[in-house]
């Protein structure tokens, strides 16, 4: 290896970057497109929600909860219904998206800590809507505190009417993070590799004494750089427009992400050692993308999951990365306790670059 | 053509030193991609400071055969020694010291003149300050000094094989190898790049080029006619034109067309192609050829002048590869 030649390729490659427009725009678009899609979309903010009523205590404190529930603006009541029927109408049409039923006993159930007061029913198929209410059942109302200084939020019950299994919205911004850089960077570098043979370049560079190891390394290292732009990008945005919280050390987010990205670069090198048009890099990007993204915690709880899934997650990276991100910027972990994710991070790397770099011939049969 | 003493000599052999020792040699050189043989048992000779031409319809194996000479196919079958390296074992030494200019432009469109060749010159191993020295001697050899700036995407034909070709030069390689480097070029910017060919010839470096132009063809040394995968035939193409097998004649005649549809079907008659209101006419027949066509085509109705014609390149490379398909059938 020739540290000459490895800068050369860094240096052509930088300079080709600058005046590829496209790309200069999807590193800095996508992540702040997904991140604003995303974010907003799992948006705990949710205001207005067409809700309905069935108070059936209809006393001076059920009234003043309901009162106090309308001036929240989360719930905004439409209907005020007599039987419980017909909530279940009204839902099933998406007439509405959540119910609140106090009982006939309410004032009684309010004597008696532990028991349920009152009910939220809620449209669980709805993510948004179910984390909303969630978040508003776990507000201490005032009209809900018979005795003073006694909260009363225990005593509200939600049922969750076609989602059972519920998932936590802050974790999907330090996902998103992960989420990101396995889309682009594992493209980004399949095409940037294969770009060279479509275009005709990698004819030229085999016939040279250039390294299979000078040539990839010197070509993916600009997008190390790229990828932890993109991170701060994420979570400068998350930070500011989301209010996600980084407890843990600003340092080992970015040691975490530095690992992740190697990561996505040697899968990336690998898909470009099996595609032979930037097309087909992406398409196999695509294919190694969206198990990622199932399985990897992501969108369904990995506990959740049967356990061969369990066991094939463990191979994506991204499962990895969710791990230690969520443990450094949701629970304040430092990135030593965490070794086992890195090191499982780490070997991936070395295997799958290692792999590619043997699949790497300076041939073209 | 220069004058090469050892011409004449049949088959040197692999492994010979000094001087004297063929830049290439290949023998019973084939490549096979599944069931199609794109290399058919090849055996080349070429020597230092010579232009070799490999002349051949496209699809003759002329690409891949200078991809295996490069190293960047693994033969099938035979050896192949370069610059006194054995490939495939070799590869990356012979690598070092060939310089390769592909058929399909293989630069950076979107870098400049100058960035490619300062990325290229890194490539091969020049230190900044040789590279500096020598890009500036081959801006000013190949006339690239105003187009240093500019984007390779950005030039014309001409323009981007000089640049292609100071490209493949950088390092100073005993052998260069080119892949049909004129083809999308015009007839003045192709005279100028043979001219710098036999500059870099004058001053040892050995060539191998491709190409389909007749023109090309007989300025070479020597040359290698291909057709389907096998040489056909090879010598200096003063050689190869005396050693035609038959003999050529030109036909004068008022009905060129129908005179030619006729002479197609006649046997003897390898080619005919019309050249302005006359038609020219190879047959496999060495000597009387005026005699035995003239009265042919007078019985067969037609006014024709025949007359003998001083044989070309294109004569022989019609000859031998349209003999080998009727060979064939």
């Amino acid at each position: 290896m020739k540290l000459a030649r490895l800068l050369a390729v860094l240096v052509k490659e930088l300079r080709q970057l600058r005046r590829d427009r496209l790309t200069f725009g999807m590193i800095v678009g996508i992540p702040t497109l997904q991140l604003l899609l995303f974010g907003f979309a799992i948006n705990l903010d949710v205001r207005h929600l067409p809700a309905a009523v069935l108070d059936e205590a209809n006393t001076w404190r059920s009234r003043e909860l309901v009162a106090e529930l309308r001036s929240s603006q989360v719930l905004d009541f439409r209907h005020h219904l007599a039987v419980p029927q017909q909530i279940d109408e009204l839902m099933r049409r998406g007439e509405i998206g959540a119910a609140v039923v106090i009982p006939r006993d309410f004032e009684r159930r309010l004597e008696q800590p532990g028991e349920p007061a009152w009910q939220v029913v809620v449209d669980g198929s709805d993510q948004s809507v179910q984390a909303a209410v969630r978040q508003l059942a776990s507000f201490p109302l005032a009209s809900l505190d018979p005795v003073r200084g006694t909260r009363a939020v225990a005593s509200v019950q939600i049922v969750n009417l076609y989602n059972p299994e519920r998932r936590a919205p802050i974790n999907t911004v330090p996902g998103l993070i992960g989420v990101i850089l396995t889309m682009t960077m594992v493209v980004f570098t399949a095409m940037a590799i294969v770009r060279e043979r479509e275009r005709g370049n990698m004819e030229m560079l085999i016939a040279t004494p250039l390294s299979p190891f000078e040539l990839t390394i010197g070509k993916v290292l600009p997008y190390v750089g790229i990828g932890l732009i993109q991170v701060s990008l994420i979570l400068i945005l998350g930070i500011v427009v989301f209010d996600v919280p980084i407890r843990g050390s600003l340092l080992d987010v970015y040691i975490a992400a530095l690992a992740y990205i190697s990561a996505a670069l040697a899968l990336g090198i690998l898909v470009s050692t099996l595609a032979s048009t930037q097309f087909q890099a992406m398409q196999m990007a695509f294919f190694l993308f969206l198990p990622q993204i199932l399985l990897s915690g992501f969108m369904f709880p990995y506990d959740g999951m049967p356990r061969a899934a369990q066991w094939l997650a463990e191979i994506f990276p991204l499962t990895h990365f969710l791990r230690l991100i969520r443990g450094i910027m949701l629970r304040g972990a430092g990135i030593g306790e965490l070794w086992p994710s890195l090191a499982a991070l780490a070997a991936f790397i070395l295997i799958v670059l290692a792999f590619a770099l043997r699949r790497f011939r300076k041939r073209l049969d | 053509m220069a004058g090469d003493p050892a011409r004449n000599d049949p088959d040197p052999v692999a492994g010979e030193t000094g001087d004297a020792a063929p830049v290439i040699v290949a023998r019973g050189l084939t490549k096979r991609f599944g069931a199609v043989v794109a290399v058919d048992h090849l055996d080349l000779t070429v020597r230092r400071a010579e232009v070799y031409g490999f002349l051949g319809p496209n699809g003759c194996g002329k690409s891949t055969t200078i991809r295996l000479l490069c190293g960047l196919l693994e033969a099938s079958e035979g050896s192949v020694t370069v610059l006194g390296h054995e490939l495939p074992r070799a590869a990356e030494a012979v690598k070092r010291r060939i310089g390769y200019m592909t058929q399909r432009f293989s630069l950076y469109e979107d870098l400049s003149v100058s960035e490619n060749l300062h990325f290229f010159a890194t490539v091969q191993g020049l230190s900044a300050a040789k590279a500096r020295v020598r890009i500036s001697e081959l801006v000013e050899r190949y006339d690239l000094g105003e187009l240093r700036r500019r984007l390779a995407g950005t030039m014309s034909g001409g323009q981007r094989q000089r640049l292609a070709l100071a490209t493949a030069v950088l390092h100073e390689p005993e052998l260069l190898l080119l892949d049909e480097p004129t083809s999308a070029v015009d007839p003045q910017s192709r005279r100028d790049f043979w001219d710098a060919l036999f500059d870099l010839a004058q001053s040892g470096t050995t060539m191998l080029v491709s190409t389909h132009y007749m023109d090309e063809a007989e300025r070479c040394h020597r040359l290698a006619i291909l057709d389907r995968g096998r040489l056909v035939a090879d010598g200096t193409p003063e050689e190869l034109m005396a050693a035609l097998p038959g003999s050529t004649l030109r036909v004068s005649t008022a009905t060129p067309r129908r005179v030619q549809q006729w002479l197609a079907r006649q046997p003897h008659v390898i080619g005919v192609a019309q050249i302005g209101s006359s038609l020219r006419v190879l047959t496999d027949r060495a000597e009387g050829g005026v005699a035995w066509l003239s009265p042919q085509l007078n019985d067969a109705g037609f006014q024709a002048l025949v007359e003998p014609a001083p044989a070309n390149l294109e004569d022989v490379f019609v000859a031998t590869t349209r003999q080998r398909a009727r060979d064939r059938a």
